[in-house]
């Protein structure tokens, strides 16, 4: 098992034709993931250089292939139309890897999925992740070099978006036969914290990067809650980062509701007030989103604090006891 | 993206919230015209009180001098000399100060009560929110701190925008009264809407005030005196306007630079250069130099998608602050490639030259290749050291530098 996709996910691109689109989807093929499509408006009827059918639409891609995710790599004028487009088409898991989506857009687009979802069981729920952020990942075992489409990563595993798959390992290869979720606002720290945790021996079940936007999908809470409910994920590590004030939210809602094995890390202790950190949400403003009131919040719900980046995998290993 | 007072006056005047009359001014001549017409504009014959403002982003300008009420036109061109001719030193400028140019040239009004209006996205209900005070004039944060009861947080719907009869309620729950709540309910609904037509992140007005009774006026006017804006990057491209406001001479030279190349880099105080892939990889690398006894000089995030010519760009802006003894290069490859990171210090290294230690550490996509070119270029890099790791090399960092 393993949280949002997994080995039979089915997985279009919408901008399967720019630049990074064609790559990432050429990434994604290579490490196994079962892309079915891509949808460009103007190019519907054509194929892509793997020989992937092109569509006019989100709809038509959906019913020639039966995708049931997608990832986005539009242009961010056109980032927040595209989210909506998959989910009035019934896409299940929308991953947004557009980086730069107006904030006033993505207000509109989660007003619009928080109407679609209310009421519904998780079984049920569109989930939309992102914007800005480098995707999902469940890792499969190792079964080829994945070099190309004749050898695949693994036939087991699904990655949807901007990750290196090669550093996740699945457990029937970590010798410590744990497996970690993993959530974060951040690309590369999630890398980072895939290498560590890969490195000691522990496997990843899913990892998750919620982005770096205020204004965004799925959050700290939603990925928890698939954490703790999902039988094969023995342990959850959360990366947060300085700016607003999700990860004390997330402390709470652990403290009441995660019976796992915890660890946190948070990024940005010595970010200056008033300046936005590379990420747009990354910005302690007016006292509030300040690392050390993350900190604390995690520490009072009994998370294993990571004293640096480099103490990630090692702060997860001690939050299991191993 | 900011923008000065008088702009954010423009805005609001262009959306039908009355300001008092005023002009921004760039020179000293022009200030006794200038306070002329303000007092006439604002009907009151040749001499009033007007106030001449310094036109900088950075705060504490009362304090420092740079906000004065003139009775004169002659005591306008003294203050316009004075803010023209001084640098501007307050505890949000750097040491040396910031040369003014621009000065807003306002009319004085009789303030019978303040009150504070502003519209920011929240983060946590995901929605743009109103926030309303009767406790104007003061920073918002202390309100907070002190009567967070006093307080307004209203919701805005993203798709109905901020309705008629919330504002109504707002305006007589701040305490207006008679015909000021019509005036003050529907400069609501104007900054509302101004805040999403105009992409903002921040839309402030700080004091919206009541002028006392008057024979013209028996319920006061409501006027908005000073504003504040802050606009969404990622929207710019959209707003072409706003883009026309932007005034470069308020930034840093060197973080203009890097966003040309699509870098984003800020400055700071300490010795230790970094360059980083990824926004939070950037920040973790700032806190483990921290962390291992050194002071970062810089955030240096270079994204993805940059190119090798980027990021020797990226090279030659931290080497180009004399502060810096030395470099770490911490790169994670998803997106990134390794290999074009190191091309990228072996063209610095020919270009710029590293003088001082540089530590790298490299993981990820391509790896294989982009230790190879480090190795091959090793004999012309002699400060460079490799770095099996994020808690390795911040150790050789902060011990070359010492």
């Amino acid at each position: 098992m393993s949280i949002l996709v997994n080995a039979s996910t089915k997985v279009i691109c919408q901008g399967i034709t720019g630049s990074f689109g064609a790559q990432h989807t050429r990434g994604c093929l290579h490490y196994g993931t079962k892309m079915v499509g891509g949808v460009t408006p103007g190019k519907g009827g054509t194929k892509d250089e793997n020989g992937l059918p092109i569509f006019d639409t989100v709809r038509q891609a959906v019913e020639g292939t039966g995708a049931n995710a997608t990832m986005i790599f539009v242009p961010p004028p056109f980032a927040g139309d595209a989210i909506l487009e998959a989910l009035f088409a019934g896409v299940k898991v929308i991953c947004a890897i557009t980086e730069g989506v107006p904030v006033q857009d993505m207000v509109k687009v989660r007003a619009v999925l928080d109407e679609h979802n209310a009421g519904k069981s998780a079984a049920e729920k569109t989930y939309l992740v992102g914007p800005n952020c480098p995707g999902v990942i469940t890792p499969g075992p190792k079964t080829g070099e994945g070099a190309g489409p004749a050898s695949v990563y693994t036939n087991a595993g699904c990655k949807i978006g901007i990750m290196p798959g090669y550093i996740n390992r699945h457990i029937s290869e970590a010798f410590k036969k744990k497996a970690v979720g993993i959530v974060s606002r951040s690309g590369t720290l999630t890398y980072e914290a895939v290498w560590q945790t890969s490195s000691l021996g522990l496997a990843q079940s899913t990892c998750v990067g919620i982005g770096g936007d205020p204004v965004r999908g799925v959050g700290f809470i939603d990925c928890l809650e698939l954490f703790q409910n999902d039988p094969d994920t023995h342990a959850i590590l959360m990366i947060g980062e300085i700016g607003g004030s999700d990860e004390e939210a997330a402390a709470a809602w652990a403290k009441k509701h995660v019976t796992k094995p915890l660890a946190g890390f948070i990024a940005g202790r010595t970010a200056p007030p008033g300046r936005r950190m590379g990420h747009a949400g990354a910005i302690i403003s007016g006292g509030e989103g300040t690392a050390e009131s993350k900190i604390a919040a995690l520490q009072a719900a009994g998370f294993e604090i990571a004293q640096t980046p480099a103490d990630m995998g090692a702060a997860i290993a001690r939050a299991m006891r191993l | 993206m900011k923008i000065h007072e008088y702009q954010a006056r423009q805005i609001l005047a262009d959306a039908g919230i009355p300001v008092p009359a005023g002009q921004m001014i760039e020179s000293i001549e022009a200030a006794a015209p200038a306070y002329k017409r303000a007092v006439a504009e604002a009907g009151l014959g040749d001499k009033g009180l007007v106030v001449v403002k310094a036109q900088v982003h950075a705060g504490g300008r009362g304090k420092a001098g740079f906000v004065k009420l003139v009775r004169s036109a002659q005591e306008a061109e003294d203050a316009a000399r004075f803010m023209l001719t001084h640098r501007m030193v307050s505890p949000q400028t750097p040491p040396e100060g910031l040369e003014v140019k621009k000065l807003l040239v306002a009319a004085g009004v009789d303030i019978a009560k303040e009150y504070y209006l502003a519209i920011t996205t929240d983060r946590t209900t995901r929605r743009n929110v109103l926030i309303a005070s009767s406790e104007g004039g003061v920073e918002i944060e202390e309100v907070a701190k002190k009567n967070p009861g006093a307080i307004i947080k209203e919701p805005i719907h993203p798709l109905l925008g901020l309705q008629a009869c919330q504002a109504r309620d707002i305006a007589y729950r701040l305490g207006f009264k008679g015909k000021q709540v019509a005036q003050a309910a529907k400069i609501m609904t104007a900054l509302a809407k101004v805040y999403a037509d105009r992409d903002c992140a921040l839309a402030e007005i700080n004091p919206l005030i009541v002028t006392p009774s008057s024979a013209a006026h028996p319920d006061g006017q409501v006027l908005a005196i000073d504003a504040k804006f802050n606009f969404d990057d990622n929207a710019l491209f959209r707003q072409p306007a706003i883009q026309g406001m932007f005034d470069p001479t308020e930034e840093n030279a060197n973080e203009l630079k890097a966003a040309k190349f699509g870098l984003n880099y800020i400055q700071l105080e300490g010795n230790i250069g970094c360059l980083v892939n990824g926004a939070g990889l950037a920040m973790a690398t700032m806190d483990i130099i921290k962390h291992a006894g050194g002071q970062p000089a810089n955030f240096l995030d270079v994204g993805g998608g940059a190119t090798e010519e980027a990021v020797t760009e990226g090279f030659r802006i931290i080497l180009s602050d004399s502060s810096v003894k030395g470099v770490l290069v911490n790169i994670f490859g998803g997106i990134m490639r390794c290999d074009v990171i190191a091309q990228a210090i072996v063209n610095a290294a020919q270009q710029v030259g590293f003088k001082v230690p540089l530590v790298v550490r490299l993981e990820g996509t391509n790896v294989q290749a982009g230790r190879k070119l480090l190795e091959d270029a090793r004999s012309r890099i002699p400060t460079m050291q490799a770095a099996s790791d994020l808690s390795d090399a911040a150790k050789k960092v902060c011990a070359a530098v010492g």
